[in-house]
């Protein structure tokens, strides 16, 4: 178990390089103890590659990386005794039966005997699968299979609990209801860090990460990353013709980070009230007919939006 | 350490055992392919088509065709009248073989000039054409020899008791009816071994990377070596299994003698298997998908098979290729199955072998988990 005053994580200019391209381009990076971090980026940005370095699964190309108190580059076997890992792929056997599942993971992280049947149970009931021991895995729905999975990537009860994208491909109150068991392990103690690309779920972090192109664009709490990256007023404009409107809202000066969310568009503009005839104009001089322009609260895809519209813009 | 081996292990078995059809795949092939290649795999030319073009038509040469018509090894399946017709019937393949037999045959080999046979021969399969040549040139040599001989026994009784001849007294060792199949069957025993195991280890490996469960069991505590064991000794038990049943099957359907010990047998199965699961982590530290691991392991057994001696003799190869067969376990091992199989020698002849593999084998093995830890990354 880690000490109370260790940081579960802490990472320091850690790099990872395949070939020429750098994938993480030095991440600094600190969780707390009981604190539920979220990984945002979109695919390819160096999400998992950060989380497969704190595991011990990758090498990290340069920086330093410090888990449950031991370098992951060093002791890395020291590391995987004190962590928790699932991937998207809920990588379980398939073939084999939900006990047996259970029980192999038990012994590949050295379970004590006295303890296995206590565990055991208390996986079951956690994935809610009691009773359905002797299912065949692969053919349990997705948002159970993802609970077991959860389940035995903490038969040890690690500290420190590493999640990469876990809930692609679940049902929505299957999502809820992980998200409920991971808050629940979080309140006993467990240091959580999750990777997403679901929006909404980021919500549910305490702190969120920013990552795009191997870097950290922003940090910080929900909360705060809406205050801090939303300069300016944002706007929910509904009108036909979604594609050309895009378009020449993109020429109106002061308009910036236009982007499409649903069948609406998202504009943010410095001024509210002098910039909505102003776009309205510009719109229906276009022929695009507008039937609804109002502010709106930012909603954390925004934020993302808004982030790495500036950073392409500043790259390119 | 030894509880996650152990898990390991069990989990294993559990996969290969509860599928009803990896069950089936892990001992009916062997089997069946054993009694495949045991029955097709052989060297024997016999029954070779031919066709018989007679200009002559005189006694002699119908006698010198009976004795084609008579031989096992050439089944006449024409008597043609134009010599045109050969090249048509060679394209189709219908005969292998034709021969052609000028006018003035009997006349010449009367006047004890050379007479002309004139030999046309599908050489497409080199091997068969070569055989074939050397059956007809013994045909008709007897013939020649026999016509001389009824020639002689005319003028002078004496004189025909006078041809110098050589008499071979053959004493065939090992196989006293040069039966081809007891060659074969020991060197399929070993292709067969060779096949399974090392499919089975990369296969089983890839397949856990491409669901990602390796990943699953490489953040565990688990060690690397914990895990090759786990993952290689079920595959080294099956394999030795799969050995001694096509040894029966070789011993009891096909009737090959087993003249040596079942311990020495044993001794170069275990170091043969130990190489290919060597070769098996490699293929699958170099492959993401199983696909890519077919193909790999592909582009190993041919070679692998076709340098091994088991059809053409590494005697006939050109040197630096003899040379290269010092690297191939499967070079070794059909030394070890054909010396226990039918010279029945045992460890004073064959240690030399068996120290090849046992090299051969831990330097792959330490080449494979030396490269598996850094597949990972």
């Amino acid at each position: 178990m880690t000490d109370h005053d260790t940081i579960p994580v802490l990472a320091h200019g850690l790099v990872k390089r395949f070939g020429d391209f750098v994938a993480v381009d030095r991440i600094n990076l600190e969780a707390r103890t009981g604190e539920v971090v979220g990984f945002l980026g979109p695919n390819g940005s160096g999400k998992s590659t950060t989380i497969r370095m704190l595991c011990g699964l990758l090498r990290p190309s340069a920086g330093q990386a410090l888990v449950a108190g031991f370098d992951v580059a060093r002791e890395p076997e020291q590391v995987r005794r004190r962590i928790g890992y699932m991937s998207q792929k809920f990588s379980l056997y398939n073939d084999l039966r939900v006990i047996e599942n259970i029980r192999f993971f038990a012994g590949m992280y050295d379970v004590p005997a006295s303890l296995l049947n206590e565990r055991t149970q208390w996986v079951l009931d956690m994935a809610g699968l009691a009773g359905r021991e002797s299912t065949i895995t692969g053919t349990l729905p997705g948002g159970w299979k993802q609970r077991l999975a959860l389940g035995c990537a903490v038969l040890h009860r690690p500290s420190i609990l590493f999640l990469d994208e876990p809930t692609s491909g679940v049902d929505p109150i299957s999502r809820r209801r992980f998200w409920e068991l991971i808050h629940a392990m979080a309140d006993e103690g467990v240091t959580v860090l999750v990777t997403t690309h679901y929006m909404d779920e980021a919500e549910y972090c305490n702190r969120l990460v920013l990552i795009f192109q191997g870097r950290i664009v922003a940090a910080g709490s929900p909360t705060e990353l809406k205050q801090q990256a939303m300069t300016g007023e944002l706007l929910l404009i509904e009108c036909d013709q979604l594609g050309l409107a895009l378009d020449v809202l993109q020429q109106v000066p002061g308009a910036r980070d236009v982007a499409l969310f649903g069948n609406a568009l998202h504009v943010v503009v410095p001024d509210g009230q002098t910039s909505i005839p102003r776009l309205r104009d510009a719109l229906s001089a276009h022929g695009v007919a507008v039937s609804r322009i109002e502010p709106i609260r930012a909603s954390l895809e925004d934020v993302f939006v808004s982030l790495t519209a500036r950073l392409s813009d500043r790259r390119t | 350490m030894l509880r996650r081996l152990r898990g390991m292990l069990v989990k294993e078995f559990i996969q290969v055992f509860r599928d009803t059809r990896t069950r089936t795949l892990l001992f009916a092939p062997p089997i069946i392919q054993m009694l495949i290649f045991g029955y097709a795999a052989t060297l024997e030319v016999r029954h070779i088509p031919v066709a018989a073009l007679d200009y002559d038509n005189s006694q002699v040469s119908r006698e010198l065709l009976s004795r084609f018509t008579a031989s096992p090894y050439f089944d006449v399946r024409a008597y043609l009248n134009d010599r045109r017709e050969i090249g048509d019937l060679i394209d189709r393949g219908e005969v292998t073989v034709a021969l052609q037999i000028n006018g003035g045959f009997a006349q010449d080999l009367r006047k004890g000039q050379p007479a002309r046979l004139q030999v046309i021969v599908d050489s497409s399969n080199s091997n068969t054409a070569l055989v074939a040549v050397g059956y007809i040139n013994q045909i008709a040599a007897r013939y020649a020899q026999e016509f001389q001989r009824t020639q002689l026994l005319r003028t002078s009784l004496f004189a025909s008791s006078q041809i110098p001849s050589i008499v071979l007294e053959r004493r065939p060792l090992f196989n006293i009816n040069f039966d081809s199949q007891w060659f074969f069957v020991p060197g399929v025993i070993g292709n067969l071994i060779l096949v399974m195991v090392v499919s089975l280890t990369a296969f089983a490996i890839v397949r856990e990377r491409e669901i990602g469960t390796l990943e699953q069991i490489m953040v565990t505590p688990i060690g690397r070596l914990e895990f090759i064991l786990g993952k290689t000794l079920p595959f080294f038990l099956i394999g030795l299994f799969d050995t001694a049943l096509v040894s029966l099957v070789g011993t009891f359907w096909f009737g090959v003698p087993f003249r040596g010990s079942i311990g020495v047998l044993a001794i170069g199965s275990i170091l043969f298997i130990l190489c290919m699961l060597g070769i098996g982590l490699f293929i699958s530290t170099i492959s993401r998908t199983q696909q890519q691991a077919m193909v790999s392991g592909f582009f190993f057994n041919m070679p692998a098979i076709t340098f091994s001696g088991f059809g053409t003799p590494i005697s006939s190869m050109p040197e630096w290729l003899q040379t290269l067969t010092y690297l191939n376990p499967l070079r070794y091992f059909l030394e070890i199955l054909r010396g226990v199989y039918l010279k029945g020698v045992g460890l004073d002849v064959l240690w030399p072998q068996m120290v090849g593999m046992g090299l051969l084998g831990s330097i792959m093995l330490a080449i494979s988990v030396a490269r598996f830890q850094k597949s990972l990354d």
